[in-house]
């Protein structure tokens, strides 16, 4: 699989679209035919004007209990209800940086311009698959997790040792420790049998997270 | 000619695949058990065939044809060090060897020998402990397996059988290479029960994993806990396999039997003992009888404690294919063990049973529970499945 870091790698390139003028019911239609969630709302020259979820549908729904009430509602033009304010990303945005864009604004999906032109889609769903890939969980590998003081080098250290051992790293992580003096630095390695790099990394006085010993927990 | 309970596939020559003299994958496992049940008296020579060797159209089922080219010309010296990383040859897990594609495709066609015996109907079950190698991908190789002859097989089976194929795969680690060849294949169900990929390699084998497009629901994955013990693992093992067969309705069933789960295997972290190891065969004993008209394949596995336990985990494969299994009752032949006790690097066991060889386990209670809730994700749908 190829690594993954820009959006244009990642996004979809044919997106579903209704025009402005179409009605609500129209992309209901459209939700529901291609099982999506979000729909981009586009004007006759193909630039994004708006975008509508499906909970925004739900939001101009009739209640279950008066599903039969205002029916002619449905008739009415999208640009009604859309969301006028897009969050959008351009196809060359780093997959990194476009993430925590879905964290900060809670949204579901993120359209991709090029100037004024819908070229592409990413959904949460692209965003974690690709966050996976990133941690290399889909290839097969051992896990080693190692506590290391939370000073400048620790990394290339414990690196120098895998690079010693000829031991091929799939994916690093360093993740925060509770007790901010320190780091856990999370590798992925190609290979079966981590006993002896484990040993060596030890006896250099680290600390290897491990399942614990019976009796040690 | 009467129809045989079960055929032992073997010969010398497949202590051939050995890496290097320190490589923890050690086929001298498989000597170290072909003595233990002659000492034992359990096993006559006219049950014993000679693997075959797999052509390599018969290892194109699974592999890729560059890939088995490569493995052919690093086996003679002639494949760079660099073309070699691409295919996972050349590294600490797999090195490179003399003669590797030889070796390699003796253990597939030990596999297929096996096969061909049970549908053919010369024997009920077939065990060819020298198989196994269930890491092996189309491409690649993984984790101490070159060709993935189970995978092979089963495509054999399929195309030249036409049956339906249930693979049970009980090593400690995940068994990735056959899933992953049949993810999206409705007529093979895979069934892995492993040491959850937390730390242990391969890392996958997640009780999400199930399956894709028209195979959703045929793969089947129950990862258990570190220093998850015999009572827990056993429960595991024997409700999924009875409630997967019932569900899958198979024409012939093949396990995996690496020897790994086991307390003493210095590569997982897993609690059984020998108890694990009697009762594992005896189920699929009984279910190939009652669903698969007996028709059933062992392979080995994993298992890098080769003194003290693999030769009484695979020995037990063959006395319950045998109705043999009141030998487990009597010492250990004392043939085998002066004959071998010299060799060992740890003391050779003197009885089949382990006794209480485990610690104590503090969070055993816990690590239980945790396995019973990880059974029912991976049943799930199959339970669903017959509500309707």
């Amino acid at each position: 699989m190829v690594f993954t870091i820009i959006i244009e790698q990642i996004m979809k390139r044919s997106v579903i679209t209704v025009l402005e003028s179409s009605t609500i019911k129209e992309a209901m239609q459209l939700l529901e035919l291609h099982q999506i969630r979000h729909i981009p709302i586009v004007n006759e020259q193909k630039q994004l004007v708006g975008i509508v979820s499906d909970s925004d549908i739900r939001d101009a729904s009739p209640s279950i209990f008066h599903f039969t009430d205002h029916l002619d509602d449905f008739s009415k033009p999208i640009s009604s209800i859309m969301k006028k304010h897009v969050i959008t990303a351009h196809p060359l945005d780093f997959v990194e940086e476009v993430s925590t864009l879905f964290y900060e604004h809670h949204i579901g999906c993120l359209p991709i311009l090029e100037g004024d032109h819908l070229v592409g889609i990413v959904t949460e769903t692209d965003m974690l698959h690709t966050l996976v890939e990133l941690m290399g969980a889909h290839q097969p590998s051992s896990h080693i997790e190692v506590k290391v003081e939370n000073i400048t080098g620790k990394l290339s250290d414990i690196a120098a040792i895998f690079k010693d051992l000829k031991v091929n790293i799939t994916s690093v992580l360093v993740y925060p420790h509770l007790d901010p003096a320190f780091k856990v630095l999370v590798f992925r390695v190609q290979t079966i049998d981590p006993r002896k790099v484990v040993k060596v990394i030890e006896e250099k006085g680290y600390d290897v997270i491990w399942p614990s010993e019976p009796g040690m927990l | 000619m009467m129809k045989k309970d079960a055929v032992f596939i073997f010969s010398n020559e497949q202590l051939s695949y050995r890496f290097n003299e320190k490589h923890p994958f050690n086929h001298l496992r498989l000597q170290l058990t072909y003595d233990l049940l002659k000492s034992g008296n359990v096993l006559s020579d006219e049950l014993i065939l000679p693997p075959r060797i797999a052509t390599d159209e018969e290892i194109s089922l699974i592999h890729d044809q560059a890939y088995i080219e490569a493995v052919q010309l690093a086996g003679h010296g002639k494949l760079s060090e660099g073309i070699a990383a691409n295919y996972g040859l050349g590294t600490d897990d797999t090195p490179i060897f003399k003669q590797m594609h030889e070796a390699s495709a003796l253990l597939v066609g030990g596999t297929l020998t096996a096969v061909d015996e049970v549908m053919e109907g010369r024997a009920n079950h077939a065990l060819h402990l020298g198989g196994g190698l269930h890491h092996g991908f189309r491409g690649k190789a993984s984790g101490f397996c070159i060709y993935n002859d189970s995978s092979i097989a089963i495509e054999y089976m399929k195309r030249k059988y036409g049956v339906r194929v249930l693979y049970v795969d009980t090593d400690a680690h995940h068994g990735d290479g056959v899933q992953w060849a049949f993810y999206d294949d409705p007529d093979v169900c895979t069934l892995s029960i492993h040491e959850t990929g937390r730390y242990l390699f391969p890392g996958t084998g997640q009780v999400h994993e199930k399956g894709a497009g028209k195979g959703y629901g045929f793969s089947i994955n129950v990862p258990v806990d570190a220093f998850t013990e015999d009572d827990s693992f056993l429960e595991v093992y024997e409700t999924s396999f009875r409630e997967v067969i019932e569900f899958f309705k198979p024409d012939v069933i093949l396990t995996q039997n690496g020897a790994d789960a086991h307390h003493f295997d210095p590569l997982t972290h897993l609690c059984s003992t020998f108890k694990t190891f009697k009762r594992i065969p005896k189920l699929a004993h009984k279910l190939a009888h009652q669903y698969c008209n007996g028709r059933w394949i062992a392979v080995g596995g994993g298992g890098y404690d080769i003194w003290r336990v693999v030769p009484r985990a695979w020995s037990s494969i063959w006395l319950t294919m045998t109705n043999q299994t009141a030998l487990i009752d009597q010492p250990i032949p004392s043939d085998w063990l002066t004959k071998w006790k010299e060799h060992a690097e740890s003391e050779l066991p003197t009885l089949w049973d382990d006794g209480k060889i485990v610690p104590q386990i503090p969070r055993k209670p816990e690590i239980t529970e945790k396995n019973k809730k990880t059974l029912e994700k991976a049943l799930f749908h199959i339970r669903n499945e017959k509500k309707k």
